[in-house]
């Protein structure tokens, strides 16, 4: 518009001032529908589990440019940028456990290419990474908990004995085998996934969850007493003064462990217990009263 | 006597011979394609010459460089990149005030493959219309996506920036990208001439900026030879910052396009028979004239 | 498993969403209703470990497409571990062979030919021709020479997986037919020392208990068993009485931590080979603390000791062997309970627990359990007693303690050798498929044991040679040094099992002058090394019988056909034997012993012999369901094979201690404990009440009383206490080669893998051997978790990964790799060294290096 008469200038700006308005209000449009499609698209699909040392999701996604430097980076390249269809977030770098799960490299390459800290840089011990959780979630179908000896979960963890355990119960149905069941402990797993994968099963009974999906909360009111008392290693109120008791001869009582003791009753085994010398007699009272 | 859309080029080639007058389009398809390469080189081949994409990118694992644009995205999102991130911004930055900031969309960025080809195909098939949008709602758009940035704290328009998509799809992966990039194409063939890169797309916005100042220009250094042949326009992809440089000989503007939006792409050099286009600095000619600027779109969304 | 990431996140997309809108997929309901109809279900034993679990076996369309648990198996109750959760896959592996394939160059045999396909009849012809040709060199050897001095230059190595019926069949093909003792079974490198402890301190083979002492013992012990990973279920029987039975306590003794840990009340790892010292320092401390059951020694126990400084079982060229002043030496001297307690008075607590490396606490609380009258002690052993190069001497360490005690023969009291393979006891032992041995307990060296076989076979006198004949490992070293022609491997990976294989097997097997035949279902890294691999038939694809590590003897019936031109073992065998005149195995003079083989082949001779051939066969197997079952052997040969042979190889042990019921019983039962008298089951051996054998070989003992009849005529039915000092192992660590080496097994793959690393899930479990390390090895010898390695020893070297962190946490100086990965050779590290005594490879000693890979 370098020259202007009078007459077309009023118009022109008029016109100019609708275009502009028109343009205005149809970019913003689309960028109120871009905001809405965004909260449904940053949706992250359970079975995507973003690189160690992500931020949370709603800050990883401002973070995140989408450049693949950790994909890139990744030695077993087990990482992905989403594509255009997938369910997540267009060009955000993901794994998916069951198929490829994060080895847990010493040096995390992939948290030391990222440029803008989406993988958070102050992540430097793998086994402080929180990926997402493990989650035994079919019960039913899991063959531990039918008593089969499987452990595969178990054995593959990288946090051996810490982030999986084998919690060892009697298996009721078969009267004479134990279960050897898996239990996951949120303060060790990374979420790498190891065990997801390594599952049997044609699907997966433990599967990695984002944290927020895979826990529970405890009512912010209620302690469990004895982790409080294991934290602080002294009873939180006066300590139990020692008590005593009305006892006929040759019983004895343990007050926080075994009950009331008889003595005397079994021969002299060279380590006291109180339970009869034949142990078939325990065993058999412990199977009638249906344990 | 202009010459036809359709036989934009051919005057040139006749006079100066194919590849002369292919000359820069060749070079700039080189250069898109062997970014590409060097991108995928590493996957494909393990020789690791540049990782990542456009976005940031690690060349023989000492050059950083990022992505200006995305960059500010994020930290209008709210986020504390890591210090080299800001070195390889301000390369970016200090590369594209000096080479023009739509060097980016001509030689780097492959959409441009894409949307050249539509109109190119536009031209031969003879398809008329123009886009009934502004060529400044691009500002708005980029205006639009630093907002949302802003707002949602997440990087919004990385859901379907069409620039980035198309990179990732050709570097990590296709996925159904394809989509877009042949809606993109059917846009620019069907709907509007220039429609995404010289309307809508707030990348080639947010680069223009860079232009301002920038010193590699092209010149209409011999415009007295200009027959109006109107080939020029007619390649051009954002025709608007001929004029002044051609025809503004008589209002005392000079020769050299200082418009922000010219994309230094050369093609006006190409396929002008005249030879009156060449690639020029800033300051060449009369140094006057420049004190006057070409006309051009204001940046109206920054 | 061709699923991709980008399908694999789809499909998981829209169950997600169907799950989140409340909708249930309709798709797998109805499709599982209808697989499960039709579906033919029958009882078989897991084609796996020992323990002998049952499973039922569901064949739709002539394919086995589903499996369980058998809920009324006594042994595991339905429940199974992950290698038995597989089952049916092991049989579909992508690469089964189904054709014979023989190297060949040019269209004919040639040692260092390529394999190509081939017929039957033109691989039983090669076969034939090589067969023959050994035959022939092995009678003019052998001219002049007694019965008790004949070799031969044929042999067949053999399993503890093969059938009870293959088992017997190949023994009597070798040891009448081609009059060869050069037969042993993959047992040899798993139950030899067990076997030679039994039968010296017992004078029969196999334990005496049963897996009902998993309920009724108070303190269970582990001796380099790794009962969590390699018996699974029996662990988890283990684990169940630990958990429910108050008091209950387990003690686990290994040579690294192992998952057995993770339950044990007294942990102790112990510096390899200190067992010996240990066990004696249990045995002195019965005897200083007068803990010992007088009465019981005095009835029961005669005191022996055994020649010492006995060399390693390595080549007499070898130094070691050399410096060895009674090499190879066993044969027991009488001593006095006195002599006796002397000679274990140096094994105190302070010298025990400075040679092994356990806390003296440790060890004391161990001694004590078993000083304790009140309690019910069951010692449990695998491979680290057995392949030992004291391995016959530490089994027999382990009854001096029991016998002390008197703590044997009794519900939850006893010792208990639990075997790797699943029919390590019932063919390997029992048919006695071992190079010295024959049916029931005979052996070669006999002469009234080879007259009962010979009889019982209907053959001349003299047909089994008399001199035993090369044991597993003298096999591989004498193929090496061509002294073997013609070499059958059946149903086991004997090239990837044997030790030191860079020096002795493999060249044994690309030995120029030997022909060697693998059969085998996969292409095995034996097969790779093969020059005719023979397709076989696996687990129900034919009839077959185990017998487990409690004398459980189970049965199983043909499921399914075998793939494409697969045959079962015993067809090979017995089809092989068709090739044979007797005049072409047999020398003139013993032929002319029995004119009425004239001319006829050896099939006709072993097989149609009126014992075999009694039962005929209707075309159809049926259960008393009314469902129908293929027989292939029965249907080629014409009568009921297997029947025929099981009946035969009954008759020897039947009235002599091996009691096997009635053929068609076993097809109903969920398997039966030998001796099976009367149709009843033996639970506890050499006690008077559960055992009737001890009535009939004393009938004026007291009730419920022991009598040890296995030696009834050796000593009038006493068990042998046998005193064995410490000696140190074959192979130390030194400044060069500073590590001990361990191998071993894990729970997802068995054995060789052969099986379980074709079972996709079992692979992805478990892919590749690691190397087991303590971390602060890892750190001296600067290699890294999860990085690779190379492990060297004086005979070879690997590379695999390192794990720190893994299942099997080995103290400072020992590592451990298991053998199951056919693409990380353990085996090529291992030293050859057995026990002089058994014959047994001591696979758990020698020492390497470790350095950056």
């Amino acid at each position: 518009m370098a020259e202007s008469n009078d007459k077309p200038k009023s118009a022109s700006r008029r016109q100019f001032l609708s275009t502009t308005l028109k343009t205005a209000a149809s970019v913003s449009l689309m960028g109120v529908g871009l905001g809405f499609y965004a909260q449904r698209a940053n949706a992250l699909p359970p079975m995507a589990i973003r690189p160690p040392g992500a931020l949370p999701e709603k800050d990883f996604l401002g973070a995140c440019i989408r450049c693949g430097l950790c994909v890139r980076d990744c030695p077993p390249k087990i990482l992905s940028l989403a594509q255009l269809g997938d369910d997540l977030p267009t060009g955000s770098p993901y794994f998916i456990a069951r198929t490829s799960p994060c080895i847990m490299c010493e040096d995390i390459p992939c948290v030391k290419a990222c440029p803008t800290n989406a993988l958070d840089h102050s992540l430097t011990d793998i086994t402080q990474a929180r990926m997402g959780l493990a989650v035994v979630v079919d019960h039913e179908n899991c063959i531990a908990f039918q008593g089969l000896r499987c452990e595969v979960c178990f054995n593959i963890c990288p946090i051996r004995g810490d982030a999986i355990t084998l919690e060892y119960r009697h298996n009721p149905r078969s009267g004479k085998h134990a279960l050897f069941i898996p239990v996951v402990h949120s303060d060790a797993c990374t979420g790498c996934g190891m065990c997801e994968k390594a599952c049997i099963l044609d699907k997966a009974a433990i599967k990695v969850f984002p944290i927020q999906m895979a826990k529970g909360e405890l009512g912010h009111h209620y302690r469990f007493g004895w982790k409080e008392k294991a934290r602080a290693k002294h009873a939180l109120v006066t300590p139990d003064p020692k008590h005593r008791y009305n006892l006929p001869e040759g019983v004895k009582y343990d007050l926080q462990g075994k009950g009331l003791i008889f003595e005397g009753k079994q021969g002299a085994a060279p380590n006291d217990t109180p339970f009869s010398s034949n142990p078939l007699d325990t065993l058999n009272h412990n199977r009638r009263s249906g344990d | 006597m202009a010459n036809l859309p359709q036989d934009a080029g051919k005057e040139a080639v006749q006079a100066k011979g194919w590849l002369k007058a292919h000359k820069w389009l060749l070079l700039r398809r080189v250069s898109q394609l062997g970014i590409l390469a060097a991108f995928l080189a590493g996957p494909w081949f393990g020789l690791w010459i540049v990782k990542g994409n456009l976005s940031s990118s690690l060349t023989l694992d000492v050059l950083p460089l990022t992505d200006p644009y995305v960059l500010l995205q994020a930290l209008l999102s709210g986020v504390t990149p890591e210090t080299t991130t800001f070195i390889g911004v301000a390369i970016v930055l200090l590369f594209y005030s000096l080479v023009g900031g739509r060097v980016y969309c001509s030689w780097v960025c492959p959409v441009n493959i894409i949307t050249d080809a539509a109109a190119w195909l536009r031209r031969k098939l003879g398809i008329r219309g123009a886009s009934h949008a502004s060529r400044g709602t691009r500002f708005w758009i980029l205006g639009m996506t630093l907002v949302l940035s802003l707002v949602t704290g997440s990087i919004v328009w990385e859901l379907v920036n069409p620039v980035s998509i198309t990179v990732r799809a050709i570097l990590f992966g296709m996925g159904l990208a394809w989509l877009l990039i042949l809606a993109i194409f059917l846009f620019d063939l069907l709907v509007a001439r220039d429609g995404w890169c010289g309307h809508y797309c707030p990348v080639g916005a947010f680069y223009s900026l860079l232009s301002t100042w920038a010193p590699l220009r092209v010149s209409a250094g011999k415009r007295d030879a200009c027959d109006d042949c109107m080939d020029c326009f007619n390649v051009c992809p954002e025709p608007q910052v001929i004029r002044p440089a051609l025809k503004g000989a008589a209002k005392g503007i000079g020769p050299v396009i200082t418009a922000n939006q010219c994309t230094n792409c050369g093609r006006c050099i190409d396929v002008c028979a005249q030879e009156v286009f060449r690639f020029t600095n800033r300051y060449s000619t009369n140094p006057k004239a420049d004190l006057k600027p070409a006309e051009t779109v204001q940046p109206t969304g920054s | 498993m061709s699923l991709t990431r980008r399908d694999f996140i789809k499909s998981n997309a829209i169950a997600v969403a169907a799950a989140t809108a409340g909708v249930t997929l309709p798709a797998g309901k109805t499709a599982l209703a209808g697989e499960d109809d039709g579906i033919r279900w029958d009882k078989a034993p897991c084609r796996f470990c020992g323990t002998g679990c049952s499973v039922l076996v569901g064949v739709k369309d002539g394919r086995i497409v589903a499996s369980q648990g058998d809920p009324d198996a006594p042994v595991n109750k339905g429940l199974n571990c992950i290698k038995g959760y597989f089952l049916p896959k092991i049989m579909y592996g992508r690469d089964r062979l189904t054709k014979p394939l023989l190297r060949k160059k040019n269209g004919k045999f040639d040692k260092n030919g390529d394999f190509e396909e081939v017929s039957w009849d033109e691989a039983f012809d090669i076969m034939a021709e090589k067969c023959k040709a050994a035959l022939k060199k092995s009678w003019e050897e052998n001219k002049g020479k007694p019965v008790t001095k004949i070799t031969s230059r044929v042999a067949m190595f053999g399993s503890g997986q093969w059938t009870v019926w293959e088992g017997y069949a190949a023994a009597k093909l070798m040891k009448a037919g081609f009059r060869s003792n050069n037969i042993d079974p993959n047992a040899r490198h798993c139950m030899a020392s067990a076997v030679g402890g039994f039968i010296r301190g017992f004078g029969i083979d196999e334990p005496m208990g049963c897996y009902d002492d998993l309920e009724h013992a108070d303190v269970f012990v582990l001796w380099g068993s790794n009962m969590a990973e390699m018996h699974p279920i029996l662990w988890s029987r283990l684990t169940d009485t630990r958990l429910t039975k108050p008091g209950c306590e387990v003690h686990v003794l290994s040579t690294y931590r192992n998952r057995c840990f993770e339950l044990a009340d007294n942990g102790m790892v112990f510096t390899p080979q200190t067992d010996l010292a240990i066990l004696n320092f249990i045995a002195n401390y019965i005897i200083q603390n007068k803990a010992y059951n007088k009465e019981f020694i005095e009835k029961h126990v005669q005191f022996n000791k055994t020649p010492t400084d006995i060399g390693y079982g390595l080549r007499a060229s070898d130094p070691r062997e050399k410096k060895a002043k009674n090499r190879m030496k066993g044969k027991l001297t009488k001593i006095t309970f006195e002599e006796y307690a002397k000679s274990v008075e140096p094994y105190t607590l302070e010298y025990a627990s400075k040679l092994s490396g356990v806390p003296k606490e440790k060890l004391l609380r161990l001694a004590k359990v078993y000083a304790d009258p009140n309690k019910k002690v069951t010692s449990f052993w695998t491979m680290g007693f057995n392949q030992h190069t004291r391995g016959v001497w530490v089994n027999g360490l382990m009854y001096n303690v029991h016998l002390l005690m008197g703590k044997i023969s009794a519900p939850g009291n006893g010792p208990f050798s639990l075997t790797g393979q699943p029919s390590a006891c019932g063919t390997a032992r029992e048919v006695g498929t071992f190079s010295h041995r024959l049916p029931a307990d005979l052996v070669v060296k006999k002469k009234a044991h080879r007259d009962i076989a010979e009889k019982i076979w209907k053959l001349p006198e003299g047909t089994v040679p008399g001199k035993p004949g090369y044991h597993a490992v003298l096999m591989m070293r004498k193929l090496h040094d061509g002294a073997i022609d013609f070499y059958w491997q059946m149903c086991n990976n004997q090239l990837q099992a044997g030790a030191n294989m860079n020096n002795e097997s493999y060249p044994g097997y690309r030995n120029p002058k030997a022909f060697v035949v693998v059969s085998d279902p996969y292409p095995t890294v034996s097969a790779q090394a093969a020059d005719l691999i023979l397709p076989t038939a696996m687990w129900t694809e034919k009839e077959g019988a185990y017998g487990n590590a409690e004398r459980r003897t189970q049965f199983w019936r043909q499921q399914v056909k075998a793939p494409g031109e697969a045959r079962s073992d015993l067809w090979q065998i017995m089809e092989f034997a068709k090739r044979f005149k007797v005049e072409e195995a047999w020398p003139p003079e013993l032929v002319a012993k029995a004119p009425e083989y004239k001319g006829k082949t050896l099939y006709e001779v072993l097989f149609e012999n009126g014992n075999v051939n009694k039962f005929p066969f209707e075309g159809k197997i049926r259960d008393d369901r009314g469902n129908e079952y293929d027989n292939d052997e029965s249907a080629h040969f014409g009568f009921y094979v297997q029947k025929g042979l099981f009946e035969e190889y009954a008759s020897f042990g039947r009235g002599h201690g091996h009691d096997l019921a009635p053929f068609e019983m076993y097809h109903k039962a969920r398997g039966l404990r030998w001796p099976v008298v009367n149709g009843k089951e033996t639970l506890y051996r050499f006690r008077e009440g559960y055992d009737p054998y001890v009535a009939k070989f004393n009938p004026n003992g007291d009730k419920g009383d022991v009598y040890f009849y296995g030696n009834h005529k050796k000593n009038g039915g006493k068990a042998n206490i046998i005193f064995a000092p410490y000696e140190p192992p074959a192979e130390s660590p030194d400044e060069e080669y500073p590590l001990w080496l361990c191998t071993g097994r894990i729970l997802e793959h068995w054995h060789s893998g052969s099986m379980t690393r074709r079972v996709p899930e079992l692979y992805r479990a478990f892919p590749d051997a690691v190397v087991f390390m303590n971390k602060k090895d890892a750190r001296k010898y600067r290699v890294r978790n999860g990085r690779y390695a190379k492990i060297q020893s004086r005979r070879g070297e690997i590379i695999c990964k390192v794990e720190t962190r893994g299942r099997n946490q080995p103290p400072e100086g020992l590592v451990f790799i298991p053998w199951f990965d056919a693409g990380r050779l353990v085996n090529k590290l291992t030293l050859d060294a057995t026990d002089p005594l058994s014959k047994e490879t001591d696979y758990k000693k020698c020492a390497v290096k470790i350095t950056r890979a």
